[in-house]
């Protein structure tokens, strides 16, 4: 049996948005910037799917910018604003669980003369609005906190945060990285204050190497790559037209009965979740039911190497993902930079596994999964390093 | 420019009656390297000396990045050839190519002429005199040296002229497939790809086993020992790779064997593993990375502990290096980068805070003998699993 709970990292396209690329691939495969028919076939895509995105964002189709994905999305969201805003001030605050495509960028602007604040989160992953509170300067240009975390699925007060910002600095920009969280939860920019918003289409079951930046019209940005002005100059580059409309496909379908799926998610969180503790030494890590994100379950295994677990599950057909890989060998290295800022104990960090859900996911497969750590976890203490 | 590239081997040149069958291995070897190459190539033998004549449009730095990862080629001298259309045309041509060759004209030289067609109307030494000359004119700020030239210019006059100067410098050693086969333990690690070369290059053939350990090792640490194989097979020719799963006689002596001693019984198993294997395909010994004291497992000791189980010879090609010179020769043949890939092998899983440095043979043996009810078994078990993969270029 093939157990595929590695959705964090990557989905399964449906199946209609494999039929659409393909069809536009191969046939509608015009350039949208041509003059001909052809152009123009493959320039109405592009309109279809800025709208489908809009209305689900209950935006301005004009606000949607595409681009390569989430990395590209956070690259050009906060390099596009900081540099577009830096006469009004050098300040941005984010916090310290971010993807590596915040967190890494934010390093670069740091190098560049930019002041970055990072704000802690509790055991839970969370931050506190209080600390971004005292954060917020007026100097502050940007704030950019991730709607749900990639690895232990923790929520963050997104439009708590996004109105405490504006009240204590109107000028502040507001960026949120929502790949993990698009798709889950109804997500809306403006009555939440959120100024930018990036999307990744392949954690929706839509292609790889597409995603979307929303960005609000006031925002003052600039381009991070220069060529033939597509996009009205912020993103130049011939459009990804079967990506991006394979993308807006998969936002209908995601969509579509979003309640009922995330119903179902949820309960399989909750099965999987207790069955999973029934083992022994086991924690979830993370806040339990609606406070975390339907997909995400991070559980740590007391005295088992995550990376050997995953292998063990993989000899069964189940994919899942290891907080820390490689630098298992060097205990004050290991583990990612989320697991311990919230706190996990350091024999923890590299027995910490994360198994995540789709709409694909079924009861079967949860319990098939369980009995087979049934199996493995116990042989596998058995035999740990001592 | 280069439109022949003549093929020097020192060490087969020696080997008396032998001669043929070693330069029969040499072309074949020049010949699967060239095979890789784009162009269309023709080799010729000739009295102790193998050319290569392009007959087709080729790129020269891949050309010579291949030949220079066959074994048994001491130095690759590229040359320019040209019809004999009398000797004022040879002078222009020889002055046209050092001119391109050396724009810095500082250096001293001298001139080497072989006369192999000797109806040509000038002889070898007045040849020499007169090119030297001309170059002189030419250049001023070159200089004659007879003893110890920086650049020797070698004219050779056979129906066509070459002119060649530059050697560069081969791996030497003997062609791959003159000197039987040998099974090489292969971990993933800096040592091992090494020990493989220095091997290969003596003119034996390889082939290799590698241990995995799944689920303690990945698929990916695997594929990186393929990749390793593959790069080792540049130089060895196709290497037949046995992947032989481990695990199970590796848990057996974790759990009844002294933790301290799990290393060095585990590469007892090891080495009786690929010694059987070795028997099978008629490999005449196995190949080691190992060098002495670089780590527990590999003290005089130890390696006297691991020595036993064999009856084959062991060699181990950097018993005498130092870290630091392996590193440096798998630089040289491309395998550190790959090497250093940090995925976990399955001689560091189970490793022991503090090994044992100084074995007694009679202790571990007694230790053994907690494994006799089944280690035959499991054995036979992973000797069933051998996974054959072809690793070539």
């Amino acid at each position: 049996m093939e157990c595929y709970l590695d959705n964090s990292a990557t989905t399964k396209s449906f199946d209609s948005v494999a039929k659409l690329v393909t069809q536009i691939m191969c046939e509608d495969y015009g350039n949208p910037s041509s003059m001909h028919n052809k152009g123009m076939q493959a320039e109405e895509y592009l309109r279809n799917a800025k709208e489908i995105i809009a209305k689900n964002l209950k935006v301005s189709p004009k606000e949607i910018f595409f681009t390569s994905g989430g990395t590209e999305s956070d690259n050009l969201a906060l390099r596009g604003a900081a540099y577009a805003n830096c006469r009004r001030g050098r300040h941005l605050i984010t916090t310290a669980i971010e993807h590596p495509a915040i967190l890494q960028t934010m390093q670069y602007l740091e190098e560049q003369g930019f002041e970055v604040t990072y704000l802690p989160v509790d055991e839970n992953g969370r931050i506190r609005l209080e600390d971004l509170q005292r954060a917020i300067r007026r100097d502050t240009i940007l704030v950019s906190i991730m709607h749900t975390n990639n690895e232990i699925g923790s929520l963050q007060p997104i439009a708590e945060a996004g109105e405490l910002i504006k009240r204590m600095n109107a000028d502040t920009l507001f960026h949120v990285d929502a790949v993990q969280g698009y798709g889950k939860f109804r997500i809306h920019p403006r009555r939440m204050h959120i100024d930018m918003l990036s999307v990744s289409a392949h954690k929706i079951h839509g292609p790889k190497g597409t995603g979307f930046l929303y960005v609000g019209e006031k925002v003052k940005i600039r381009p991070i790559v220069f060529g033939g002005g597509q996009q009205r100059g912020l993103r130049s580059g011939t459009e990804n037209v079967p990506g991006i409309a394979g993308m807006a496909k998969a936002v209908e379908e995601v969509y579509q009965n979003l309640d009922a799926d995330i119903e179902r998610m949820y309960a399989l969180r909750q099965t999987f979740a207790e069955g999973v503790q029934k083992l022994e030494r086991v924690q979830v890590n993370g806040l339990p039911g609606r406070e975390s994100a339907p997909h995400v379950v991070s559980v740590s295994f007391a005295g088992v190497r995550s990376e050997v677990l995953l292998h063990a599950l993989e000899e069964k057909g189940i994919y899942v993902s290891a907080g820390s890989a490689c630098s298992s060998n060097h205990p004050d290295t290991a583990g990612s930079a989320t697991l311990r800022a919230i706190g996990l104990k350091k024999e923890l960090l590299s027995s910490t596994v994360r198994f995540s859900f789709s709409v694909f996911t079924t009861e079967e497969e949860i319990q098939y999964t369980l009995q087979a750590l049934y199996e493995i976890v116990p042989t596998l203490r058995r035999f740990a390093r001592h | 420019m280069f439109l022949a590239f003549l093929i020097k081997y020192a060490e087969i040149g020696v080997k008396g009656k032998n001669r043929e069958l070693f330069e029969e291995a040499l072309v074949k070897q020049i010949r699967y390297a060239l095979k890789r190459c784009e162009g269309e190539f023709s080799i010729r033998r000739t009295r102790g000396r193998i050319y290569i004549d392009v007959l087709s449009d080729y790129d020269y730095e891949e050309t010579v990045e291949n030949l220079r990862t066959v074994c048994g080629i001491s130095a690759i001298c590229p040359m320019i050839q040209m019809q004999d259309e009398g000797f004022d045309k040879l002078l222009d041509a020889v002055t046209d190519y050092v001119d391109g060759q050396y724009p810095d004209k500082h250096f001293t030289f001298k001139v080497h002429t072989r006369r192999a067609r000797k109806n040509y109307p000038i002889e070898s030494m007045e040849i020499n005199a007169l090119v030297g000359e001309r170059l002189l004119e030419a250049f001023p700020e070159m200089r004659v040296d007879v003893h110890r030239p920086e650049v020797t210019l070698y004219i050779e006059i056979r129906e066509r002229i070459y002119v060649y100067s530059i050697e560069i410098p081969g791996p030497g050693g003997m062609p791959v497939g003159t000197n039987g086969k040998a099974m090489l333990l292969l971990s993933g690690g800096i040592d091992s790809p090494v020990a493989g070369y220095m091997v290969a290059k003596r003119g034996v053939k390889i082939d290799a086993v590698y241990f995995h350990a799944p689920p303690y090792t990945s698929e990916r640490a695997k594929q990186k020992v393929v990749d390793l194989a593959r790069l080792v097979a540049r130089y060895s020719g196709p290497v037949y790779l046995h992947v032989i799963n481990f695990t199970d006689i590796q848990l057996a002596i974790y759990e009844k064997c002294p933790h301290e001693e799990l290393t060095i019984i585990m590469r007892r198993y090891m080495m009786r593993i690929a010694e059987e294997i070795a028997k099978k395909t008629e490999c005449l010994g196995l190949v080691t990375g190992e060098s002495i004291g670089q780590v527990a497992s590999q003290t005089m000791h130890s390696l006297a502990v691991t020595n036993e189980v064999c009856a084959l010879p062991v060699f181990r090609p950097c018993i005498g290096l130092d870290k630091q010179e392996i590193v440096e020769i798998s630089e040289k043949i491309g395998t550190y980068e790959t090497s250093i890939l940090p995925y976990e092998d399955c001689c560091t899983i189970f490793v022991a805070k503090h090994p044992v440095t100084k074995p007694n043979l009679n202790v571990i043996k007694r230790h053994e003998e907690n494994l006799k009810d089944c280690i035959e078994a499991l054995i036979q078990k992973a000797l069933e699993t051998d996974e054959l993969i072809i690793a070539e270029v």
